[in-house]
């Protein structure tokens, strides 16, 4: 085994070019359990952790773009968490503080589980992630990136490099669901997002299918039910009922020894119904904070 | 921000600071898994895959082809007895015709390197051919022998009063609680080092350094004094030591290649590598009076043993002789089994059979309460047992039993002020995950009592021994009593320090050689048993102390006191330090203490089994989302019987301790069985409580009515916190939820899918 | 077994030597195993317990969860690099003795790593902060229950 401490993609580059075969290893708290737990040996390791360019994160325009090095903990910063709501808070469910501290977005994506917390976050913004190798760049977007549980499109010699998201898009709202209050595997999760501006509901659910699912149905039907000028639904009871059960219809959900499918389904109702109830009502409330850049 | 190491002294009574605390904090204590040798190999197990198998060959010869291995060994290298057990050994070193539980071994490498170890212990062929495994404990009696010894491990029946006798009103259920693991943060570890007069030595960290001596010295064919056991630090126990782990194998790998062997267990390793709690399955049925007054309990248990005995007796035993709670029960018919399966062998856990028992017989009277229209806690009241009554098996209390004040004290103190609507979000059901609908979650309440037997029982003449040596003011005490973190060795510093006077009090280093066995650090024994050889052996010490001064100053003894560390005269006259008192001279006593002694069951299940009885109650506070099925565990308060309080500080963490793991085989913990296979060896999918899971503990009370016949008046009080905290919390939810809830662990689905759950199934046969 | 390293890691202040180390090893192996500085527990490998914490480069990480040859240059603080000196506890050791919070004592080394970061950054946590900042670390014994006493103890005391 082999590894490498590049300080540049350049220097990445060059390391996979000669291991195409290698393990990208970013914040490890994926990686290293497969080595010690799973005693897997891949002939070759990358190790990501001082590259520069996966480093830090940039505004542009309307755009956040988030070098994929980023921690769990800097998503929950300050200002991270005023531009993209739903993954700061997303990010404080995983883990530990430890587990934070290391882990990175880029390694969430690059494990690709169904269970990645900060998967249906992405899915729900419509997240673009740029991959990049010696040949160039490519934009991606979420559901081409992660094409099965634990399986990406990434082709040897790609690194994932930023993922870009909107900024301070409308109100966000982000629901995990565990059986544990701290270091648990999501049993469900549903992200949702309401674009004001944009005139349009996003609703991605975690944990219930081999990748996260945007639920297009429910997205769509309370898409239809907002009152845009007035940010409120008529009928909100049985709206967000009727959302709840086409969120319930989306799921693709598995028994495992973590929980069952039955559950699970019930679980995603009743997030996407608290999630979007909560929104409006921050609505009605007048709530500034959250979303304050609405447009 | 630093401070200079403090000198802090304690006598009984006081929170005086462990003796270990110092290079615990500072990450130099020497934990089993810490120990080096140089020279020193690797080892590792080879583990069954399926839970039931024909071994059809083993090949080893890949792993020996691999540099750096130094041996391969399996059952034919057992040289001994090859197989072990704590009261039948059953239980293969190594399985060689068959394997009857997921993980249990079947070869052991040593190598110079870990990860050489692992991989040869991948590299040896073992052939299998996977039988069908027997998984269910309630046909396992009837089924096809997994063994020679037979599937039902014991059955323990009780018979008392009219077995016909019926009562106004009438509850039954089923109930069920799972397998729960020790969970222990220090994996299993231990250095075996080959000697030069052909033994070994063992660095090992158990709960009982001389039954495991015993053990190894038959399976390695040796005398007892050529198997020299010395305890290495220990990481937590809880009944997961009790059985050998790795003490055989290690031993051989090391006689075999005549270099010191180590060996640590991985997580994973770790959930194969020990016994869990017993599953159950029971049917209880209480008859009583309209007033509240029980009449009669009937019930039927089975607690599934796995693949092996292990202590699965004496478990059966606690569950049916305690079935009738802490109550004044005068008629009952009780039936208790313990059966063989190919599911992971079950044995000592924290609390012991009691811990299943509560569970059914708690949920009984809240059902009780119900039917009668009576509050939970008067009828509990009114049943209390008190000195004087008897348990279901006949005996009498003749110690402390303070149940009323338990009860009552627990029950008065006040609720915790809040409500969920206003709780901070961290601190609702789903924490973090912001899941909870604050207006939508339930508070709900709930009480639960229990009874623990201390010590063991049923005619087992169990005794320790301690031995102390006083030289020039400094004692040492040499005593075998494992130390897994519950404080012992603050204890024996208190005991010597009260009885003697002395400051400084050494302990030497717990071991096989030289002195005599401590029994077991389990069964809330440890402070009456060790606590009681340690102070009898001070005390004798104190007493030829004594004796040396009158007799060199020419005084009667009688005049001769040791009073503040000083021996001295009525009149003053001789006004000794101890350190000067006996110059030059070394006195040393050594005790074999032994409890009163106690009478096997009879065929009717009667008889004064037990030596003593401690009693605790709990009462939760849970906030539940009833849509989502997540609970928050807000509070519990407990009061407990302890005797006499000799440790403060050290009395609270046993409380504490316990009412975690109380709270876990409520709420979250689980290991998960699929045909005998387990589906979460790890931390990750077996969730023990984190900070943020864990509620406050409120000690409303620690009742200290002195226990006769204990040592120091003092009371184990280990056990009785996990005992009745689990049936509290679960009662707590189905206060909060209105649903029976009659399994525990209690999942989310439970709860949130309660409208579509199946009808509790039959009573078990 | 692959490829053996030889690379330099720097813990509590002084430069280790890492010598003829299979590269795959773990930085809580390489501390305990290799460098003498057995302080910090295993007790998962798997980043589920926290028992392995230490400080890097001022972060609070599970040592399994590093890759030992990829630390290199960073600045990594063990258990036994937070008391002052040999005969020294630091403030949060001897809260931690004073108030109780040792048993078995194996989560211990873990918790003082991540109680000195906690009170590091947040020096005056409400007892919900204490509880999420030390949730990454598993203990059996106790119930949490005198940790959290010891970890007020320490807080009061540096604002005493």
């Amino acid at each position: 085994m082999s590894v490498f401490v590049p300080v540049s993609l350049e220097d990445a580059f060059e390391s996979l070019d000669r291991y195409p075969d290698a393990q990208l290893l970013a914040g490890g708290t994926d990686f290293m359990v497969e080595i010690s737990f799973a005693h897997r040996r891949p002939s070759a390791v990358v190790c990501l952790r001082r590259v520069a360019e996966l480093a830090g994160w940039r505004l542009e325009g309307a755009e956040v773009v988030l070098g994929a090095g980023i921690t769990y903990s800097e998503l929950m910063g300050p200002q991270l968490s005023g531009l993209l709501p739903g993954l700061a808070q997303a990010a404080r469910t995983v883990g530990s503080p430890q587990i934070r501290n290391a882990g990175t977005l880029g390694g969430n994506l690059g494990t690709a589980s169904p269970a990645g917390d900060t998967l249906p976050v992405l899915a729900a913004l419509d997240a673009t992630v740029v991959v990049a190798s010696r040949q160039g760049r490519r934009s991606v977007g979420l559901d081409e990136l992660v094409v099965g549980p634990k399986r990406t499109s990434l082709g040897p010699g790609e690194v994932i490099v930023e993922i870009r998201l909107p900024a301070a898009l409308g109100s966000q709202e982000f629901l995990k669901v565990g059986t544990r209050n701290a270091m648990v595997i999501a049993v469900a999760n549903v992200a949702l997002v309401v674009d004001w501006a944009g005139h349009s509901v996003r609703c991605a659910l975690g944990s219930v299918g081999p990748a996260a699912i945007r639920a297009r149905e429910a997205e769509q039907f309370m898409t239809s039910r907002i009152d845009w000028t007035s940010r409120s639904v008529a009928g909100e009871p049985l709206a967000v009922a009727e959302f709840a059960a086409l969120v319930r219809a989306a799921a693709r959900p598995i028994d495992d020894h973590r929980s069952t499918a039955d559950y699970r389904r019930h679980a995603v109702g009743v997030c996407a119904q608290r999630a979007i109830e909560r929104i409006l009502a921050d609505e009605r409330q007048g709530a500034s904070g959250r979303g304050a850049w609405a447009s | 921000m630093s401070t200079v190491l403090g000198v802090r002294r304690g006598r009984l009574g006081e929170s005086a600071a462990r003796p270990d605390g110092v290079p615990k904090v500072r990450g130099q204590f020497a934990f089993s898994s810490d120990l080096f040798a140089e020279g020193m190999l690797w080892g590792h197990l080879v583990r069954s895959p399926h839970p039931a198998a024909t071994i059809t060959g083993i090949d080893v010869s890949e792993a020996l082809r691999i540099s750096g291995v130094r041996a391969v060994i399996t059952s034919e290298d057992v040289p001994g007895l090859k197989t072990y057990g704590l009261d039948d050994p059953d239980q293969p070193v190594f399985a060689w015709d068959v394997v009857r539980y997921m993980g249990e071994p079947v070869a052991a490498v040593a190598a110079d390197h870990p990860e050489t170890a692992r991989r040869a212990a991948g590299a040896i062929a073992v052939g299998y051919e996977p039988t069908e495994p027997l998984v269910d404990p309630e046909t396992a009696a009837e089924a096809d022998p997994i063994h020679p010894h037979g599937n039902v491990l014991y059955r323990q029946r009780i018979r008392r009063g009219d077995p016909g006798a019926t009562g106004a009103v009438v509850v039954e259920g089923r109930y069920e609680t799972g397998m729960q693991d020790q969970a222990f943060m220090g994996p299993e570890s231990g250095l075996a080092i080959p000697a030069e007069d052909g033994g070994v030595d063992l660095y090992i960290a158990t709960q009982w350094l001389h039954i495991d001596q015993a053990q190894v010295a038959a399976c390695l064919a040796l005398p007892l004094d050529k198997v020299r056991l010395h305890l290495a630090g220990v990481g937590g126990a809880f009944g997961a030591r009790e059985d050998l782990s790795m003490q055989v194998q290690i031993c051989l790998l090391a006689l075999r290649t005549g270099r010191p062997v180590k060996m640590i267990y991985s997580r994973e390793e770790s959930f194969f590598g020990h016994v869990h709690r017993h599953p159950s399955v029971m049917w209880f049925r209480h008859h009583a009076e309209s007033d509240g007054r029980l009449v009669k309990v009937e019930a039927r248990l089975i607690l599934d043993g796995g693949a092996y005995l292990s202590s699965s007796m004496a478990v059966v035993g606690n569950a049916a002789a305690f079935a009738g709670g802490p109550y004044r029960v005068p008629n009952a018919v009780v039936d208790a089994m313990a059966v063989r399966t190919n599911n992971p062998p079950c044995g000592a856990m924290r609390g012991f059979g009691a811990v299943q028992a509560c569970f059914a017989y708690e949920a009984q009277m809240d059902k009780l309460a119900a039917a009668l229209g009576l509050d939970p806690v008067e009828l509990r009241l009114a049943n209390a047992i008190r000195s004087g009554d008897s348990l279901i098996t006949g005996q009498i209390l003749h110690g402390a039993a303070p149940v009323a004040e338990v009860i009552r004290t627990c029950a008065a103190a006040p609720l915790p002020a809040g409500h969920p609507v206003t709780s901070a979000e961290l601190a609702l059901p789903g924490g973090a995950g912001r899941t909870a609908d604050r207006h939508r979650v339930r508070r709900g309440v709930g009480f639960a009592v229990g009874v623990k037997n201390l010590m063991y029982s049923g005619g087992f003449d169990d005794s320790s021994t301690a031995r102390c040596r006083l030289e020039d003011g400094v004692a040492t005490i040499t005593c075998a009593a494992v130390e897994v973190g519950q404080g012992f060795v603050t204890l024996a510093q208190q005991i010597t320090r009260d009885v003697l006077g002395v400051d400084e009090v050494i302990l030497a280093p717990p071991g096989t050689t030289g002195i005599g066995s401590a029994g077991s650090t389990s069964a809330s024994r440890q402070t009456w048993m060790s606590g009681g050889a340690v102070e009898a052996a001070c005390r004798a010490v104190r007493g030829r102390l004594l004796a040396s001064v009158a007799d060199r100053r020419g005084v009667p003894l009688e005049i001769l006191d040791l009073v503040e560390g000083r021996v001295v005269s009525l009149g003053r006259e001789v006004d000794l330090a101890v350190a000067d008192a006996a110059p030059g001279e070394v006195l040393e006593e050594t005790v074999e203490f032994h409890h009163a002694p106690t009478a096997r069951l009879d065929a009717d299940g009667q008889g004064d089994a037990h030596v003593s009885f401690a009693f605790a109650a709990h009462r939760a506070v849970v906030d539940v989302d009833i849509e989502l099925g997540l609970v928050r565990v807000v509070e519990i308060t407990t009061s407990q019987d302890v005797g006499r309080v000799l440790n403060p500080v050290q009395v609270v963490g046993q409380v504490e301790g316990g009412i975690a793991q109380g709270v876990g085989l409520a709420v979250m913990e689980e290991i998960v069985l699929d045909h005998g296979r387990v589906r979460n060896p790890s931390f990750t999918d077996y969730i023990i409580p984190t900070a943020l899971d864990m509620p406050t503990v409120h000690i409303a009370a620690l009742i200290e009515e002195p226990e006769p016949g204990a040592p120091m008046g003092a009371k184990g009080v280990g056990e009785p916190p996990t005992i009745s905290s689990t049936a509290a919390v679960v009662a707590a939810i189905r206060a909060a939820t209105g649903l029976e809830l009659p399994r525990a662990p209690v999942r989310p689905q439970d709860i949130a899918l309660a409208g579509a759950r199946p009808a509790p199934g039959p009573a078990p046969e | 077994m692959g490829e053996l390293i030889d690379y330099r890691l720097q813990v509590n202040g002084l430069e280790h030597e890492v010598s003829q180390a299979w590269l795959g090893e773990n930085l809580l192996f390489v501390l305990r195993e290799r460098l003498g500085l057995p302080g910090s527990k295993n007790a998962c490998e798997q980043g589920e317990c926290g028992s392995c914490s230490v400080l890097m480069d001022g972060t609070l990480v599970c040592s399994c969860m590093v890759l030992a040859a990829s630390a290199v240059g960073a600045d990594i603080v063990t258990v036994e690099g937070l008391s002052a000196g040999e005969h020294e506890l630091s403030d949060v050791q001897a809260a931690f003795l004073a108030e109780g919070a040792v048993q078995c004592g194996f989560c211990t080394p873990g918790l003082i790593v991540s109680v000195h970061d906690l009170l590091e950054h947040n020096p005056d946590p409400t007892e919900l902060e204490v509880r999420e900042a030390i949730s990454g670390n598993l203990c059996r014994c106790t119930g949490y229950g005198r940790i959290l006493e010891a970890v007020r103890a320490a807080q009061e005391a540096r604002q005493g």
